[in-house]
């Protein structure tokens, strides 16, 4: 049971062929791979307010798309569509399709914690729970699954290590976590997330509360999660799209203005708007 | 036509600076031009001071080179450019590379020419006259589609090499006969050869540049096979029986 | 075309203009200054007055019999045992009463209730309990359990002071819930935790410290309450447990021997005086040092 993870959740394309240089061979990568979750025609009201426009948008299956795009696009927004988030608040409210194996997420009668348990978030500030390491890691997955003490422990150390926090905290498992460092609060809410093996997580701007050092280590780690699971990021920074994400969306007025690969959006976009956005000339 | 206009930067200094990469492209290409034009007329008119002025002024160049080459990396550094402005400013980079590989060609032939007007006349040197106008064309227009943003006469550009090669060949072909004629003629033949070998290479680093420019303004790259009609490569002669 | 240049070419100050604003500007400052200083100085003198008066009366009728002896009739060397434990049973059973009373509304109005138009009712209604004269809840109290049970009892006292608990702990706890970043709760729910285990597990456990120290200051507040006890648990010179029967505390016995004509029950009243505002100041410093951690 200690393995877990990979679960065959999906029987995918083979994984992505990375080449260097080579921006045709990547794209192509993004087109073959299978759709973990399929957004068609998604409208998005804030009460009266409509946040998003008929989105269309393939989160290709264990790969990184990067959404970008000024404050107020709907970025965040449909990151807070694909987990229900916005279920929270009375007042909004979706329209349209975001399918996921085959069925509609969006729709009432939708299980949400189900759906949680598949589709995991981490944030932009850490939010470490008021408890133990341990405790903060088991507590999602006592929501899902029933374990043994045993397995418990090598989940949560399957857990940690696979959010590269590990060594720095098996010594203090019984610690209180928040008396960790921004960077590592971060990790320790990624390895929350990723214990209780969703299919796909949502990043939103991971990284804007962190210094440099740590922020590379997020995307370092999120590099290595693309393994497994369908990863979905947010960001403010455009060199950390590049980094970070295969596919890169950009957003504006709560539109989709472009969705392309990382290495074609960032060097030869086609849309104006997006050409403006990422040279910095919108005014 | 031009691609469409773009706004200006929210940050100014970096239009300015972007200007300023273009101004000294531009100032680079129109000596790169010069250096052609005087190195060839050095030739026709036997003029050895001409010459070694090319060959002097070659500096010049390198200097520049160098100046736009900290200048494009120092915006790479503090910039981080995206999308057009990062084409260009790497388009600028190779740009300068290239003007500073025709300066050399330039200085070579001025170089030779010198020798060659140490020694007999051979022929009239038409071909001369009429490849280097084709490449000084060419090399003008790059740098003009340069300065403008112009895909589509960069494009112009890029196809329109195969006249200097032709000319070229027959260069070739006519200095090989010379020397088959009379073994006195081999110095000044082999280095007129030599001046043609450099034009037609200008020419080439011309395509280069307007290759450049057009995946600096578009965004994507023109095909791999370019028109050409060199074919000294496997020219051939036979001496008379 | 020269004037619109000066304009623009940066501030000119004129230097008489800039030297009188700035003599104004300091005078105003000065009255202001002399102002608060002053207000905070008689606030000062005023308590340290009390405090002192306070000490002096009450360290000087302390003695080992105000705690071991219960109330007795003048000149025959009572204590306030009796009254002591009066209070710390109403107060105690007051507390355990109204603390998850007021954590639970409070929890309503952060949690479930945000921005409905009936939780701003619930808090509004709190609000003025919290800021009601005391009296009125004592008659409240004896309109409610006095008269139909016949008679004042411990009972009634502690209602009384559960009813002047509640709002502070509601208070409290809607506070320190609202302290706690949406972004954890959105973490707890996307994890697929349904809402009351958000609640219950985290958002609780983030705002526990909060919540103590705003029940200790109410518990601080309910120890000194006097008026509502009048109409309720009336007080007893007697020692008595009996919750059903009127009860002796701290406060009402204060009340009654310090308006006495007899010099021992005065000495007394001091004695009591100075242990409920120790006892208080106790409590408070505890809530300071629970809210730190």
């Amino acid at each position: 049971m200690s393995t877990t993870s990979e679960s065959a959740m999906n029987d995918a394309a083979p994984p992505a062929t990375q080449s260097f240089g080579g921006m045709q061979a990547r794209s192509e990568a993004v087109i073959n791979t299978t759709s973990r979750i399929s957004v068609r025609n998604l409208d998005f009201f804030y009460g009266a307010n409509k946040a998003l426009k008929a989105i269309n948008l393939e989160l290709p299956d264990r790969q990184v798309t990067g959404m970008i795009g000024p404050s107020g696009c709907g970025k965040s927004t449909l990151l807070r569509v694909l987990n229900r988030m916005y279920s929270l608040y009375p007042g909004q409210r979706a329209e349209g399709e975001v399918m996921m194996d085959g069925r509609n997420m969006i729709a009432a009668e939708v299980d949400l914690n189900e759906l949680r348990s598949k589709v995991g978030m981490v944030f932009q500030k850490p939010t470490p729970f008021p408890m133990t390491i341990y405790e903060n890691i088991a507590f999602g997955i006592r929501l899902h699954e029933k374990l043994s003490k045993s397995e418990m422990d090598d989940r949560i150390e399957w857990a940690l290590t696979r959010a590269a926090i590990w060594g720095e905290v098996k010594d203090r498992l019984q610690s209180s976590a928040m008396g960790l460092s921004g960077g590592q609060q971060q990790r320790l809410c990624i390895a929350r997330t990723i214990a209780v093996r969703p299919e796909v997580i949502l990043f939103d701007e991971p990284t804007s509360a962190l210094d440099p050092i740590s922020t590379l280590k997020i995307e370092e780690l999120i590099d290595e999660l693309k393994r497994d699971f369908t990863i979905c990021i947010v960001t403010h920074n455009m060199q950390q799209a590049a980094r970070c994400a295969d596919q890169v969306a950009f957003f504006y007025l709560g539109e989709l203005v472009e969705v392309a690969p990382a290495s074609q959006l960032f060097t030869a976009p086609r849309e104006k708007r997006t050409q403006e956005y990422i040279t910095g000339r919108f005014g | 036509m031009p691609m469409e206009q773009q706004g200006e930067h929210i940050v100014r200094s970096y239009d300015e600076q972007l200007r300023k990469v273009r101004d000294m492209l531009a100032r680079m290409g129109g000596l790169a031009e010069r250096q052609v034009n005087d190195a060839t007329v050095a030739l026709t008119r036997r003029d050895a001071s001409l010459a070694a002025e090319v060959i002097s002024r070659d500096a010049a160049l390198d200097q520049l080179e160098r100046e736009i080459e900290t200048f494009c990396i120092r915006l790479l550094a503090l910039r981080q450019p995206m999308a057009s402005d990062l084409r260009f400013i790497v388009a600028a980079m190779k740009v300068a590379h290239d003007l500073e590989r025709i300066g050399d060609y330039a200085r070579n032939a001025a170089k030779r020419s010198i020798i060659v007007t140490q020694q007999p006349t051979l022929g009239s040197l038409n071909g001369f006259l009429r490849m280097a106008r084709l490449v000084q064309e060419n090399l003008k227009a790059a740098i003009d589609a340069l300065v403008n943003d112009d895909a589509v006469a960069a494009e112009r550009v890029w196809g329109n090499d195969e006249p200097v090669d032709d000319v070229y060949n027959g260069i070739f072909r006519e200095m090989l006969t010379f020397m088959m004629e009379d073994p006195r003629n081999i110095t000044a033949a082999t280095h007129l050869l030599f001046i043609a070998k450099n034009l037609e290479r200008i020419g080439d680093h011309a395509t280069n540049i307007a290759e450049t420019v057009h995946y600096a303004v578009r965004g994507d790259s023109l095909p791999d096979d370019r028109p050409k009609a060199d074919s000294s490569a496997y020219a051939v002669v036979r001496p008379p029986e | 075309m020269s004037t619109t240049f000066q304009a623009s070419s940066g501030p000119t100050k004129d230097a008489a203009v800039a030297a009188a604003l700035g003599r104004s500007r300091k005078r105003s400052d000065l009255i202001l200054r002399v102002l608060s200083y002053g207000a905070t100085a008689i606030g000062l003198v005023l308590l340290a007055s009390i405090l002192v008066t306070l000490f002096a009366k009450g360290f000087g009728a302390m003695n080992l019999s105000v705690f071991t002896e219960v109330t007795r009739p003048p000149g025959s060397n009572g204590g306030l045992l009796n009254a002591m434990v009066g209070s710390l049973i109403q107060v105690g059973l007051a507390t355990i009463i109204g603390t998850p009373i007021g954590m639970l509304v409070g929890t309503y109005l952060a949690e479930y209730a945000r921005g409905s138009a009936f939780g701003n009712v619930v808090r509004f209604v709190s609000d003025i309990l919290l800021s009601a004269p005391s009296i009125l809840v004592g008659l409240f109290v004896y309109q409610l359990l006095v008269l139909p049970f016949g008679g004042f009892s411990g009972w009634a006292g502690v209602a009384a002071l559960a009813i002047i608990i509640i709002p502070v702990v509601v208070r409290t706890t809607e506070d320190m819930l609202a302290l706690i970043p949406n972004t954890l709760r959105e973490a707890v729910i996307g994890l697929g935790a349904p809402k009351w285990k958000m609640i219950v597990t985290v958002c609780w456990r983030a705002a526990i410290s909060g919540i103590i120290t705003g029940v200790l200051l109410g518990v601080a507040r309910i120890a000194g309450e006097t008026a509502p006890l009048l109409f309720t648990s009336l007080g007893n010179n007697a020692w008595s447990t009996d919750l059903t029967a009127p009860m002796p505390s701290l406060p009402i016995t204060i009340y009654s021997y310090a308006g006495s004509p007899f010099q021992d029950w005065i000495e007394l009243a001091w004695a009591g005086a100075l242990i409920i505002t120790l006892a208080v100041l106790i409590l408070n410093i505890l809530a300071r040092s629970v809210l730190r951690k």
